[in-house]
């Protein structure tokens, strides 16, 4: 943490110095650039030109260095499984993760017999927003991606934490 | 004269702080956690095996020198050859001239021996390390 972080009360400077952090946050969403299944089909899809996901300040960067978000979007095999994680521990501060599809959220098809599947991968990484769909349909990404804006617009960086 | 040091100082200053206004503001408010799983090397989520620098022999620098004249000649060449009809006898005697100091080039680098990949000019023995004897003949 930095040195000023959730160390005000909160007043009419420290809550709108925040917006205007959480503002810059949440406008420019650089999502990490890795698919596992064919719902980075879809998510291809959403980035490119008919959905265009730039508009909403989301762009695919191929480092998790430059990345905010972690889109975990495909079925996550066991043996991909600490990839995942070790990816997701490489992004810098702050991160959200995004759990694509059916098989991210729950296992999906592979819940009953995939005895290679990771029965959701909110098992290994903190996820913020869930999408559901097998897969979900580019809208349903972007609408995804709405939401975790609202989280962040939410979010305390200078103020107390509300807890 | 005493009042121009102020404004140099000022704009001393305000450069200064445009400067680290950046840095001083991401060091106070930017989330920091520094775990050594962070600071590893990427390597697309696998574990990072060997040095993540890379070292290339030495020789590939005078063969990168040497390739940069062939490079620069035919960029030359090319518009040449396009207009080279028009343009008439003068300009084939130009480019000869050209392509005659370039094979001088040439013929230097070959003489000294820089397109031989392994450079065995020296014999065993021979040099500095004539010293250590490493594969002296035996003589009877």
């Amino acid at each position: 943490m930095g040195a000023l972080n959730h160390k005000f009360n909160e007043n009419i400077l420290i809550t709108s110095l925040d917006k205007l952090l959480n503002w810059s946050r949440s406008g420019s969403e650089w999502y990490f650039q890795f698919g596992l299944a064919c719902c980075a089909i879809e998510m291809m899809s959403a980035a490119a030109a008919r959905h265009d996901l730039e508009r909403f300040g989301a762009m695919p960067r191929s480092s998790p260095r430059q990345a905010d978000v972690m889109i975990v979007a495909g079925t996550v095999t066991l043996k991909m499984a600490t990839r995942v994680k070790r990816l997701y521990e490489q992004m810098a501060e702050p991160k959200y993760v995004i759990s694509m599809g059916s098989c991210a959220n729950s296992g999906g098809p592979y819940w009953q017999h995939g005895y290679h599947v990771l029965k959701g991968v909110d098992q290994i990484v903190p996820v913020d927003i869930y999408i559901p769909g097998c897969p979900p349909r580019p809208e349903a990404l972007i609408e995804g991606l709405l939401h975790l804006q609202k989280k962040m617009r939410e979010e305390h960086i200078l103020a107390k934490k509300e807890d | 004269m005493q009042e121009h040091y102020g404004i140099a100082l000022a704009f001393g200053a305000v450069a200064f702080l445009l400067m680290y206004m950046g840095f001083i503001i991401q060091k106070l408010i930017a989330p920091k956690n520094k775990t050594d799983l962070k600071m590893d090397t990427y390597e697309c989520g696998e574990e990072p095996e060997g040095d993540g620098w890379l070292q290339f022999n030495i020789r590939f620098y005078v063969v990168a020198l040497i390739f940069i004249i062939f490079d620069v000649e035919v960029v030359f060449l090319f518009p040449w050859a396009v207009v080279f009809k028009d343009m008439g006898f003068l300009t084939f005697i130009e480019v000869f001239v050209f392509m005659i100091i370039l094979t001088v080039g040439l013929a230097y680098v070959w003489v000294k021996g820089d397109l031989d990949w392994v450079k065995m000019k020296l014999k065993y023995g021979a040099g500095r390390y004539s010293a250590t004897k490493l594969h002296e003949p035996e003589t009877k």
